[in-house]
């Protein structure tokens, strides 16, 4: 950063800038080296412990899993965000709350709380035992886990798709009908083409989200990659057969990745006219509107008002196994370590947005794909591979450092993509005007970028946090010695059978999401946090 | 104005994350013994406290499975941070000791306990007994319809109705026990039988016996004890004990045991820890304690009143010492007959 540079328009990234953006991407890549050297250099022994047939069994099952999550989240995110946007059904507002509040409800405790309410003799069971209902067909296994990681992702698909029917131009509607086309058939034919690119970018984020799922297959005994990863690493002298099958989990999210992006871009429908989109027409229900209502309400009851429910009638009765406590040391834990890769998530971000934003080239498209890139990977690899990496750098080995490495690496790219998106919309000639009155380079910077990309920063450290807050796997296999979590806590007590016991710090947890994710749907940067 | 409310709320942020992050790393220097315990936190928190009030040593204790425990002190070596190795099993001790990894103990300690409670080479001493038994549903069956053998549980009588930890480490013992006393042939078969007979895994001994308790399953195979901590809570828990016949491996008795860790820089704090896990007090609180029910292995500690005793339990001959051996390839056999995924 020399004297010369402000007097020459810079067309050249500053060394330093190039150097910090590097560092930040390389280190969002390494683990995975690590993971890929464990995995090569395994010997008979550890691959004798992951035979072809059990793999092949375990893709299929988190396969199977991923596409009847994808399926049923679509099924019930999308009618759901066109009847809040496009019709006059009643309620609507409540309904879109509703329906992102899920958002605060990790996987494990949706499992738990669904497990809770529709056990053979769980509280719907109890509530209609007086009816003569003895006992309910039991949830647990493929259709449990589906159900809890419908829960979990059916808001994203929500969201993004309500964005979408915002913003879609309703000018190829509006043809359909001209051209004398039905209401379901402008729905079919006009519409939902026209939401194929936001389907489709939906899709991949519930799968992505479905194959890195570790709490909720757990609870639920569904045997996926994940699980079969965590049972080597916690087993006998199977680590390097872990590492084995995380790297079978990797390429099998490149698969989901390579996949998406195709469908993606066939056949989508742009936009006919460029500048101000005018909404589209309410669609009137009329006498579907009572259906329609029904639709909303059941959504809301399974997902929302049942699970919450069964977390508060636990909470106010003790457990026998643990007793009734609130782990409020874990609680400060888990807000701290959040805050804190938030915070830093938020800064290192900055050289490799900076840099994309203010000098695109070859090599800064590379280092923003290189740090975008772990997003794709499943919690529980980018954990394994940190493990190895700590083993050895001793120093790091079972400290906090680790973990936070883990959150930032595996959420680092909601920061980056959020802070990217809010500096596009800063016209680079602000910057040159502030050092035409004067500034050196780095004061122009400061002064005129960081005030107008602020709301992306802060919109993107959110979505660190509460992505932190919920994370599962990589605080298991990390967490420092006596350093428990909201998340570990509620594990161990799962583990113990003490469902109601850990109901409290359930309720803590989705205490402390909650306002994030206030904050978030009221920024509506969830599209910016989509990984793509 | 809304900036600075702005920076303010970044400036908290900031301020808590280090403020939690200095608070741990004073909590790190205070401390002084590293435990790995492969002993669940709700069963012995009371006797890490109790030695810490005792002697005032600080204890940092790292609660895992022993498996994942045993791994990690390996793949440590000699750079491990822990001091001591408590461990559910004795054969993830005997394993970590093959690798030179524990501290030879002083006789004295090891004498406490009968000779079959730990190995010549004294790397490792038991500090309780468990036995292996088949856990069933009062409402269901009766003890006269229960099986003599754990052989029998593969008859089609019990299909669908078995219940078991796969990746319980007492399990895996007594995988490895079935292995050495029985060979490998039959016990992939008797495996593979209880898979063909819709056998059902669970977490942990704890969630194996609830569903028994549930009715989900008729018949769990676990550790004795657990059944008492949940009859504690539930005394209506309509679960009891039973012990297969005298010779059958599935009424093995097993160890959790205790070693020192070569690396350690506190033998006489790791040491103190030991003996205290040796001592009445802490011998009657693993016996007798809320909720629990291990044999105490020290001479004038009593078991809990209406257990067998550890003679009337005949489980199958079979030297503990073996399980360094036979456990690892008893983990092995589990995961290729796809009972650890």
């Amino acid at each position: 950063m020399s004297t010369r540079a402000a007097t020459s328009p810079a067309r050249r990234a500053p060394l330093l800038l190039i150097g910090a953006a590097a560092t930040v991407a390389v280190a969002a890549v390494l683990p995975l080296a690590y993971l890929v050297v464990r995995a090569v250099a395994a010997d008979a022994d550890a691959r004798a412990l992951v035979p072809l047939s059990i793999t092949v069994e375990l893709v299929l099952g988190t396969a199977l899993l991923a596409v009847g999550v994808v399926a049923a989240a679509l099924a019930v995110g999308v009618p759901l965000a066109w009847l809040v946007v496009r019709t006059d059904v009643p309620g609507r507002r409540l309904w879109g709350l509703a329906a992102s509040l899920p958002l605060v409800i990790p996987s494990f405790v949706a499992a738990l709380a669904l497990l809770g309410a529709l056990a053979p003799r769980g509280l719907v069971q109890q509530t209609l035992e007086p009816l003569g209902v003895e006992t309910l067909p039991e949830i647990a296994g493929y259709w449990g886990a589906l159900l809890a990681l419908t829960l979990s992702t059916y808001p994203y698909v929500f969201l993004l798709t309500a964005a979408a029917l915002r913003s879609i131009d309703p000018s190829a509607e509006e043809a359909a009908r001209g051209l004398g086309a039905g209401r379901l058939a402008v729905l079919v034919r006009a519409t939902l083409p026209s939401l194929r690119p936001t389907l489709a970018a939906a899709s991949l984020l519930v799968a992505l989200y479905v194959l890195s799922d570790f709490g909720a297959v757990s609870l639920m005994g569904y045997s996926t990659l994940t699980t079969a990863i965590y049972s080597r690493y916690e087993s006998l002298l199977a680590l390097d057969s872990a590492a084995i099958l995380a790297l079978v989990l990797v390429g099998l999210a490149a698969v989901v990745v390579g996949l998406t992006s195709r469908f993606r871009l066939r056949g989508a429908i742009y936009r006919s006219t460029p500048g101000v989109g005018r909404s589209a027409q309410v669609v009137r229900l009329g006498r579907w509107r009572w259906p329609a209502l029904a639709f909303c309400t059941t959504v809301a009851g399974i997902f929302l008002v049942l699970p919450l429910g069964v977390l508060v009638w636990w909470s106010m009765k003790p457990d026998p196994v643990t007793g009734r406590a609130v782990a409020w040391g874990a609680a400060l834990n888990s807000a701290g370590v959040a805050a804190a890769a938030a915070a830093l998530a938020a800064l290192v971000v900055l050289p490799v947005a900076v840099l994309v934003w203010r000098f695109p080239s070859r090599l800064s498209r590379l280092l923003d794909r290189l740090t975008l890139f772990p997003n794709a990977l499943p919690g529980i690899a980018v954990a394994l591979a940190l493990v190895f990496f700590g083993a050895r750098f001793g120093f790091l080995y079972q400290s906090l450092a680790l973990l936070l490495i883990a959150y930032l690496v595996r959420f680092m790219p909601y920061a980056l993509a959020s802070t990217r998106a809010s500096l596009d919309s800063v016209n680079p000639r602000l910057e040159e005007a502030a050092r035409s009155l004067g500034r050196r380079p780095v004061g122009a910077t400061a002064a005129v970028v960081f005030p107008l990309a602020r709301s992306g920063m802060l919109a993107g450290a959110a979505l660190v946090f509460l992505s932190t807050v919920k994370e599962l796997p990589a605080t298991l296999l990390l967490r420092p010695i006596g350093f428990e979590t909201l998340a570990t806590e509620i594990w161990k007590g799962t583990a113990l059978g003490a469902y109601s016991g850990v109901a409290p710090s359930a309720l803590l947890l989705v205490l402390i999401a909650a306002p994030v994710v206030y904050l978030l749907s009221w920024r509506n940067a969830w599209e910016l946090g989509a990984p793509d | 104005m809304r900036r600075l409310v702005v920076w303010m709320a970044l400036g908290a942020v900031a301020l808590v994350a280090v403020s939690s992050a200095a608070a741990l790393t004073e909590a790190r220097q205070e401390t002084t013994l590293t435990v790995y315990s492969g002993r669940e936190e709700i069963l012995v928190k009371p006797i890490m406290d109790r030695f810490t009030k005792e002697t005032g040593i600080q204890l940092k204790v790292r609660y895992a499975s022993s498996t994942s425990l045993a791994t990690a002190l390996i793949e440590e070596g000699k750079d491990s941070p822990a001091d001591v190795f408590w461990a559910t099993e004795s054969g993830t001790l005997g394993l970590v000791a093959a690798r030179g990894l524990l501290k030879r103990l002083p006789q004295t300690t090891v004498g406490k306990v009968p000779s079959r409670f730990s190995t010549p080479s004294r790397r490792w001493v038991g500090t309780s007994g468990r036995s292996r038994v088949l856990a069933y549903n009062t409402q269901a069956l009766t003890p006269a319809e229960l099986p003599a053998s754990v052989w029998a549980l593969t008859n089609p009588r019990w299909k669908g109705k078995v219940g078991l930890p796969p990746t319980n480490g007492s399990f895996q013992a007594f995988v490895g026990a079935m292995l050495y006393l029985n060979g490998e042939d039959r016990t992939r078969d008797w495996l593979r039988g209880l898979r063909e007979n819709g056998v059902r895994f669970y977490p942990n001994n704890t969630t194996t016996v609830q569903a028994v308790g549930r009715g989900e399953v008729q018949l769990g195979l676990v550790n004795h004890y657990y059944l008492y901590n949940l009859l504690a809570g539930d005394p209506n828990l309509p679960v009891r004990n039973y012990w297969f016949q005298a010779g059958d491996p599935g009424a093995l008795v097993l160890a959790a045991g205790v070693g020192i860790v070569s690396a350690t820089k506190n033998d006489a704090a790791a040491q103190r820890f030991v003996d205290f896990l040796l001592s009445k007090w802490a011998q009657r609180f693993i016996a007798r304690g809320p909720g629990a029910a291990e044999y105490p292995l020290i001479k004038g500690v009593l078991p809990r009143p209406g257990l067998p005793t550890l003679k009337e339990i005949a489980g199958p001959k079979y030297n503990l010492g073996r399980l360094a051996a036979d456990l690892p390839a008893a983990v092995k056999l589990l995961l290729e007959t796809g009972y650890i995924k």
